[in-house]
């Protein structure tokens, strides 16, 4: 990653190395006053410094290889007319800008800052207040977005935005940005080959992070916390998801990952953590989940069908109230040498693994899948009748749904802090 | 009546079961904590050791207790004292012995293997109210059965069913039900349903306190808004004192009529 | 003085007592006779309140003593079955009682008169019958209640606790006490009782003195005299 970056750095400086280019400054005690009037004068290369102050500007058009640099965050208001400022051309570097007021509309989706059709852009450190949506970039690519925070205070899905919001784009970099009381924090439709590092998206009202239609992307070292659901990936392929933390993804349909449609992807290293659902599987196959956490989820996974050939390996599952949902047969799939908080068996030949196998669904889960409110006599006497009897001997259960070789103790998982 | 409730309690203390009840919790604490030294696991384990355990314990020690100080209990009904003086000194020597047995015992291991410096103390905490509050419930029903039944036998056999129904039938009627109406809203109806079994209601209380919460969010807002707030947690406290009071009151009302 | 009006008490549908009427008097011994099931034992407990009448008065001294329970302060009773708290040792169970009820007096003389020093530090439990009947005997005995009810008092008594109870019964007697006495040995009755209530299904048959009982029955022996009446109401 940082090698890209430091590509897209040397690929900047020769531009501007070659058009030899000029800066400008923008004040209020300034000669130029507007923005839009040291945009006019420029030439493709040239840098723009604005001082501090509240700029009130009607959409402001950036159409040439630009660098706007803002000095101790610059206010420019949008004044809820439309876009603040529009990227229409390659290499536009912006950082450094407090925008605010963005115009709320249930047709046009407009954002703070609107990529368009851009390559080699760079948007940092910037900070968005009250913005419908925050960054929109469409039909653009190799653009980095690095370390922006966007706050909002979304009520319902319908009249609030998303923090970054990606479409039809190739190879961005999305890292460390902040993003938080949006609809969706992040939200990516047909973007391939990107990378989303390091950010941190809570109390959003939908999804912390939220795939459509992306192929071959990565994400590595997120935070989602609080939100309406964590990450939701959909309709996507090798998707490959890495290091993230999921919590408190609390409520009747919440959970911190939802697999719906995707393919070939590897969930590595992640941390479940007090979610409704842990990760809710829908049409999920050939993937790999391995040196995941799962601790105190209400259920750790629950595959809905339509699954094949999952890996679950070497995962470990602790103090989940249920700790696998599932429905129709192994299809493929896969648990080995988990570890089980909830095993109860023992180790004779001290070998780390349990000398008899687990079996990770219970038939209470079965019933709560039925009737949800059943939920409510969980771990009673009865329950834990009815499941020892299934134990015993399996009904509902497929008879090869089990983890053969249980661990004894946790799987070692490094420490990302 | 604190003359009588010291001297049940004593009597109670000598004998050989409470010291029997004491060890096994003594036992049960230091094994758990020797099986896994996550206090949190150990208190799960420990829950549903005490949901099912207490209601037993203080059934059947209610009903061997009553029964067995029949004698005794004539011999102060000789005296000059009031009827409800007697039974309700009997009936709390009965429940703060079993209840002390219980944290006693308990709260041994824990302290030893450090509770205090551990953030489980809050869960240990409701554990330990929780199997008391269970105590006093099911000794105060066993002696209900037992004022109602001369015949020893009877009264056994009657609060065994009592705390049978309580603990599994009653659930899996529930369950049964739930599942059969599962077209029907029914999150209102299993509140409803948890709150007239005292062994539920503190199942629930306890599970809320272990952080497994998580899950009774997935029924809806319902539960959240009852156990999830400081007003469900009042409430289901309250409602665990009715259970102790009623069946407390019941039982002196009995006792008045009673013929020795 | 202690006074019985129109008591009535049924045990679900079977009549115990059946309007029993009666005054018993200071000064007086009455044994209260009869056979097994005909409301002796009903009787004494309702006096003493461990049975609930279903109709009636009880007085004692002329208040009704009904639902009370303070007044039991005035009677001492020597129940019929002497099982105490197993675990209890002798010396606890005096003191017990002794805190629960205070005005307690003279048990050191009791425990001296009856022997039981070497038992105090026993458990209640590991006692035979006759010993128990002792400590009964002083846990009625050591207070100074003007009412003094006795059920059984003689169980498992050997013949010299024997002579010392009814040393005891005279002596309280002479103290101007109330005193009834239930026991199925004739002899005691004639040599101690003043007057005999005699029960027969719930009503009192005979109520007098020893000597009108015989005459009535025309028998000269006491037991001869019970064995007639019962032999009459059988018949």
């Amino acid at each position: 990653m940082r090698l890209r970056i430091q590509k897209l750095l040397a690929i900047l400086l020769l531009f501007s190395g070659v058009l030899s280019a000029t800066s400008r400054v923008v004040g209020p005690q300034e000669k130029i006053k507007t923005i839009a009037e040291a945009l006019a004068i420029s030439a493709p290369g040239d840098t723009v410094f604005i001082q501090p102050g509240t700029y009130q500007e009607e959409t402001i058009y950036i159409d040439k290889p630009m660098v706007i640099i803002g000095r101790g965050y610059p206010v420019i208001d949008g004044m809820n007319k439309g876009y603040v400022l529009e990227v229409r051309s390659d290499s536009v570097t912006v950082k450094g800008l407090l925008l605010i007021n963005v115009q709320k509309s249930y047709t046009k989706a407009y954002a703070a800052i609107h990529v368009y059709g851009s390559k080699y852009f760079v948007i940092e450190g910037n900070k968005l207040r009250n913005s419908f949506f925050g960054i929109l970039v469409e039909r653009s690519k190799d653009g980095i977005i690095h370390g922006n925070t966007v706050m909002g205070n979304a009520v319902t899905e319908q009249s609030s935005g998303n923090g970054i919001h990606a479409w039809h784009s190739d190879r961005l970099t999305i890292s460390n940005n902040h993003v938080e009381g949006m609809r969706d924090g992040i939200y990516l439709e047909f973007v391939n080959n990107s990378k989303i590092i390091g950010n941190v998206s809570r109390n959003n009202i939908r999804y912390g992070l939220h795939f459509m239609f992306s192929n071959d992307d990565l994400y590595l070292k997120n935070r989602f916390e609080n939100n309406g659901a964590g990450v939701a990936v959909m309709f996507s392929k090798r998707i490959d998801m890495r290091e993230n933390e999921f919590m408190l993804n609390w409520g009747s349909a919440s959970y911190g990952l939802l697999l719906k449609e995707i393919l070939e992807g590897e969930i590595v290293g992640n941390t479940f953590n007090k979610n409704t659902i842990g990760i809710s599987a829908d049409g999920a196959s050939k993937i790999s989940f391995s040196h995941n956490n799962f601790d105190n989820n209400g259920w750790a996974i629950r595959f809905h069908g339509a699954c094949y050939d999952n890996n679950i390996v070497n995962n470990n599952f602790r103090h989940n109230a249920l700790d696998i949902s599932y429905k129709g047969p192994m299809n493929g799939n896969i648990f080995d040498q988990n570890y089980w908080s909830e095993y109860a068996g023992y180790d004779l030949d001290k070998n780390n693994v349990g000398d008899v196998p687990y079996r990770p669904v219970k038939l209470f889960s079965y019933v709560v899948n039925k009737t949800p409110e059943t939920i409510i006599l969980l771990r009673s006497l009865f329950v834990d009748i009815i499941n020892f009897s299934e134990k015993v001997s399996p009904i509902m259960t497929p008879d090869n749904l089990k983890d053969n070789r249980p661990l004894m103790k946790p799987v070692k998982i490094n420490d990302r802090s | 009546m604190l003359k009588i409730l010291k001297y049940s309690f004593m009597d109670l203390m000598r004998s050989r079961w409470s010291y029997v009840y004491f060890f096994f919790y003594l036992v049960l604490g230091f094994v758990l904590f020797f099986l896994n030294s996550d206090v949190t696991k150990a208190v799960i384990t420990l829950m549903n050791v005490i949901i099912v355990l207490t209601p037993l314990i203080g059934t059947i020690f209610g009903v061997m207790y009553f029964y067995s100080s029949r004698e005794f209990t004539e011999l102060l009904l000789a005296q000059p004292l009031k009827r409800r003086t007697i039974f309700a000194g009997q009936y709390l020597g009965v429940s703060l012995s079993l209840s002390m047995s219980l944290v006693i015992g308990v709260g041994i291991p824990f302290v030893l293997y450090g509770i205090f410096g551990s953030t489980a103390i809050w869960d240990f905490s409701t554990l330990m109210l929780v199997g008391a509050f269970l105590t006093f419930i099911f000794v105060a029903l066993s002696f209900n059965i037992a004022l109602a039944f001369k015949d020893k036998i009877k009264g056994f056999g009657f609060s065994i069913l009592m705390w049978l129904f309580m603990a599994v039938i009653y659930d899996g009627l529930f369950l049964l039900s739930m599942m059969i109406f599962d077209d029907y809203p029914l999150d209102k109806l299993a509140l409803g349903a948890t709150l007239f079994n005292p062994i539920d209601l503190s199942r629930i209380l306890i599970l809320l306190k272990l952080d497994i919460s998580a899950l009774l969010g997935y029924t809806g807002a319902v539960f959240k808004n009852f156990f999830g707030t400081g007003l469900g947690l009042f409430l289901s406290l309250s409602l665990l004192s009715v259970w102790v009071i009623v069946p407390a009151a019941l039982m002196l009302r009995q006792a008045r009529s009673k013929d020795f | 003085m202690i006074e019985v009006r129109k008591l009535y008490k049924n045990y679900g549908p079977v009549e115990v007592l059946k309007g029993i009427d009666i005054v018993f008097n200071p000064g007086e011994i009455t044994a209260i006779l009869g056979p097994n099931g005909s409301g002796k034992t009903t009787l004494i407990k309702s006096i003493l309140g461990m049975v609930i009448p279903n109709g009636g008065e009880i007085l004692l001294d002329d208040n009704n003593v009904l639902g009370q329970w303070l007044y039991r302060d005035r009677i001492s009773y020597v129940p019929q079955i002497a099982n105490f708290p197993g675990n209890l040792k002798v010396n606890e169970l005096i003191k017990m009682i002794r805190d629960i009820r205070p005005g307690a007096r003279n048990h050191g003389r009791l425990i001296d008169i009856l022997k039981l020093q070497p038992f105090l530090d026993k458990k209640l439990g590991a006692l035979s019958g006759g010993t128990r009947q002792k400590v009964n005997l002083v846990l009625a005995f050591m207070f100074d209640a003007p009412l003094i009810i006795l059920d059984e008092p003689t169980a498992g008594l050997d013949p010299v606790a024997l002579i010392l109870l009814k040393q005891l019964i005279a002596s309280e007697k002479e103290k101007g006490k109330t005193i009834l006495i239930t026991t199925h040995i004739m002899n005691l009755v004639e040599e101690i009782a003043d007057k005999v209530v005699f029960l027969l299904d719930g009503l009192i048959y005979f109520h007098g003195r020893v000597s009108e009982l015989k005459e009535k029955t025309g028998e000269d022996n006491l037991e001869k005299a019970i064995a007639a009446i019962l032999k009459d109401s059988y018949a």
